[in-house]
């Protein structure tokens, strides 16, 4: 009786640090709200209507969805090889060049401009990607920081061609390219920005992903490389063949995701083009615990506080950074809470010592 | 020209304080990966402190405290809980874009003038023909920045507890046996980087950048992340890619009448020299080289302490 009642009440603490970090960040959220003399109820109130009250504010939703999900699902990847692929920023940036070149360059019917562009977008994000991968595997280059570096060369590039080579004619501004033609828009629905397409790819990228990790021989490798690349190395595995492939994945995907973001989102090429969505998907990735079964439903919250807190600031006035506080105070504290658990199992560990 | 040196160096300040901040922290074996966000929200902390009290020292106090607050969850977390540092540094970094966004709306635009850090020559040096004006005719917080890069080398290669801060990043397990408290010390230390952190970000708002604006620091935290590698993790040569980099944008200034664009670009030589310089450092020819000339060698080339990055077990 004594042993399953005190299970119960491990249970319970369990689960309250499991929901706790969501708790404390609607709580801090909510505080910042009052904060600023609004009512929090009728903030977060507003940031649903904002992101899913009409369909043109679901569709918006669903269009930050898309690239989130995707830069999150080529995160996954990279971080089973045991990868911090910061470079995923620069990867997305790389695919919207790639995307804008065709979209520019070739004047043909949709049907064969969006192909071509999203392939040029994939194209020059696995480039990107294998970048840092190359610098990793031969130059022995931390992914962090190379990664980091390329970001924001590919920002630094993405304001040269602006400015320099694409700029519009007589106007020397960051505003961005001249709009892409018609042609080679992301069909979408009526007037809303929602692709079909875009949904379908993301929405495969992360089957294939989970698909890939969870039962293929080439997803155990991979782990074995995160796990521990030196007994990887050891058990035969040709551990750079992983490292650079994982990037490539993760690139390509990144890439797709840039390519959808100029042709279905901006229809032009500006300096913000990833929309942050690279690091964005890092938090995603990391509040799921690296595991790509939680990627869409995190992402799909993450793009409604995203989308919805920009909304809040035409009804309220706060602003809207809101989102990010609450979505990044929600990861501090399920990483802290992760810890805390080990950190309590350590413990009870210590003052047990293991039969024998 | 000397009026360009002088405002290189007292550009430099905030920098300076962010990146030996920094090398501190790393030298102790902690990377401090939060420093985009630590340096956003203490710079703008000093401002609003500063402002709503007219006490300009108050908001360095207040900056101080969010610096090492930052770094003191990285190292709690790493060194207590066994998380991944990288992965707290960053939801740091984000949380404190975001923070300082929100937090720092009401005070953009807000005139500094009356909580300036005042200017202070130093009497005799600053009459010294050339070298006054370039050095002696700043405020207390260049001074400050400029003996706190000479402090740091000091205290990190000439004294013991210099020794154990470098025996905690390089061999935690040898250290430990000599009886050094390898966890304090790295606590310690990489608390002590985030309050430099937080320092160099109000030097920033009350001082070289005068004022607030959401990203009125940009970039900066993640270039002081990239010019410690760049320095090999040598507070020296740190300080040499700090004023590198502060020549580079003055160049960009200068020049953007006869070349439009370099503004847009020069910002990310940084990141281009730092992947540059991590590919020298790893270059197995430049190695053999740097062994064969060991006093060149050891100029050119700085090692990241070995332990950097990893969770330390005594057994």
């Amino acid at each position: 009786m004594t042993v399953s009642s005190g299970m119960d009440a491990a249970g319970v603490r369990r689960a309250a640090i499991g929901v706790a970090p969501f708790l404390i960040a609607l709580a801090f959220a909510g505080l910042l709200v009052m904060l600023v003399g609004e009512d929090p109820l009728q903030a977060f109130e507003f940031i649903l209507q904002g992101s899913l009250g009409s369909p043109d504010k679901l569709s918006d939703t669903i269009m930050v969805w898309v690239p989130l999900t995707l830069a999150a699902a080529g995160l996954v990847v990279t971080f089973s090889a045991g990868l911090w692929n910061i470079g995923v920023e620069g990867q997305i940036v790389l695919g919207a060049i790639g995307a804008s070149l065709v979209a520019r360059s070739l004047d043909a019917p949709t049907v064969v401009v969006i192909p071509l562009a999203l392939a040029a977008g994939v194209a020059f994000g696995v480039l990107w990607a294998l970048f840092a991968g190359v610098l990793k595997t031969r130059a022995k280059v931390n992914e962090i920081f190379g990664g980091l570096g390329l970001d924001f060369v590919a920002t630094g590039l993405t304001l040269y061609l602006i400015i320099g080579p694409w700029a519009r004619p007589g106007i020397a501004s960051t505003s961005g390219t001249e709009p892409f033609p018609r042609a080679a828009w992301l069909p979408a629905l009526g007037d809303s920005r929602f692709s079909p397409l875009a949904v379908i790819l993301a929405v495969t990228a992360i089957i294939g992903v989970w698909l890939l990790l969870r039962g293929t021989r080439v997803g155990l490798k991979l782990k074995a490389v995160g796990g521990n690349a030196q007994s990887a190395r050891l058990l035969g595995i040709p551990t750079d063949r992983f490292i650079l492939g994982a990037f490539a994945v993760c690139g390509a995907l990144a890439g797709l995701a840039g390519a959808i973001q100029a042709t279905g989102f901006h229809h032009k090429l500006v300096p913000s083009i990833s929309g942050g969505y690279g690091f964005l998907g890092i938090l995603v990735v990391l509040l799921a615990g690296f595991r790509a079964a939680y990627v869409a439903p995190i992402a799909a919250f993450f793009a409604i506080v995203s989308v919805g807190s920009i909304a809040l600031t035409l009804r309220l006035d706060v602003n809207s950074a809101l989102g990010s506080v609450l979505t990044g105070v929600l990861v501090l504290f399920a990483l802290l809470a992760s810890g805390l658990r080990s950190y309590r199992g350590r413990r009870r560990a210590d003052a047990v010592p293991p039969a024998t | 020209m000397e009026a360009t040196l002088a405002t290189i160096i007292a550009a430099a300040a905030p920098l300076l304080f962010v990146a030996i901040g920094e090398t501190i922290s790393e030298k102790s074996g902690v990377i401090n990966l939060s420093l985009e966000g630590s340096l956003m929200l203490s710079a703008l902390a000093a401002f609003a402190i500063a402002f709503e009290t007219g006490n300009t020292w108050l908001g360095f106090a207040a900056a101080a405290i969010v610096g090492g607050t930052f770094a003191f969850i990285v190292a709690l977390s790493s060194i207590s809980l066994w998380l991944n540092q990288v992965a707290v540094g960053f939801v740091l970094a984000s949380l404190g874009i975001a923070l300082s966004s929100f937090l720092g709306s009401g005070y953009t635009g807000k005139p500094g003038g009356p909580i300036a850090v005042p200017p202070l020559d130093v009497p005799v040096l600053s009459d010294i023909p050339f070298l006054g004006p370039v050095l002696f005719r700043h405020d207390i917080v260049v001074y400050a920045s400029l003996l706190l890069v000479v402090a740091a080398w000091a205290y990190i290669y000439r004294t013991r507890p210099g020794l154990s801060l470098q025996g905690v990043g390089e061999r935690p397990g040898a250290a430990h046996a000599r009886g050094v408290r390898v966890d304090r010390l790295r606590y310690l230390y990489t608390t002590l980087g985030g309050v430099l952190v937080g320092i160099g970000g109000a030097a920033l708002t009350l001082d070289a950048k005068l004022g607030w604006s959401f990203l009125h620091t940009r970039n900066l935290g993640w270039i002081a992340l990239a010019i410690v590698i760049f320095g090999g993790w040598h507070p020296i040569r740190v300080a040499g890619g700090v004023m590198l980099f502060g020549l580079l944008q003055w160049l960009a200034l200068d020049l953007q009448d006869v070349f439009p664009g370099l503004t847009q670009v020069l910002p990310i030589m940084p990141f281009a020299l730092m992947i540059f310089a991590l590919v020298l450092v790893n270059a197995e020819w430049l190695r053999d080289w740097a062994d064969r000339h060991p006093r060149w060698g050891g100029i050119i080339l700085g090692d990241a302490p070995s332990a950097i990055g990893r969770h330390f077990r005594a057994e």
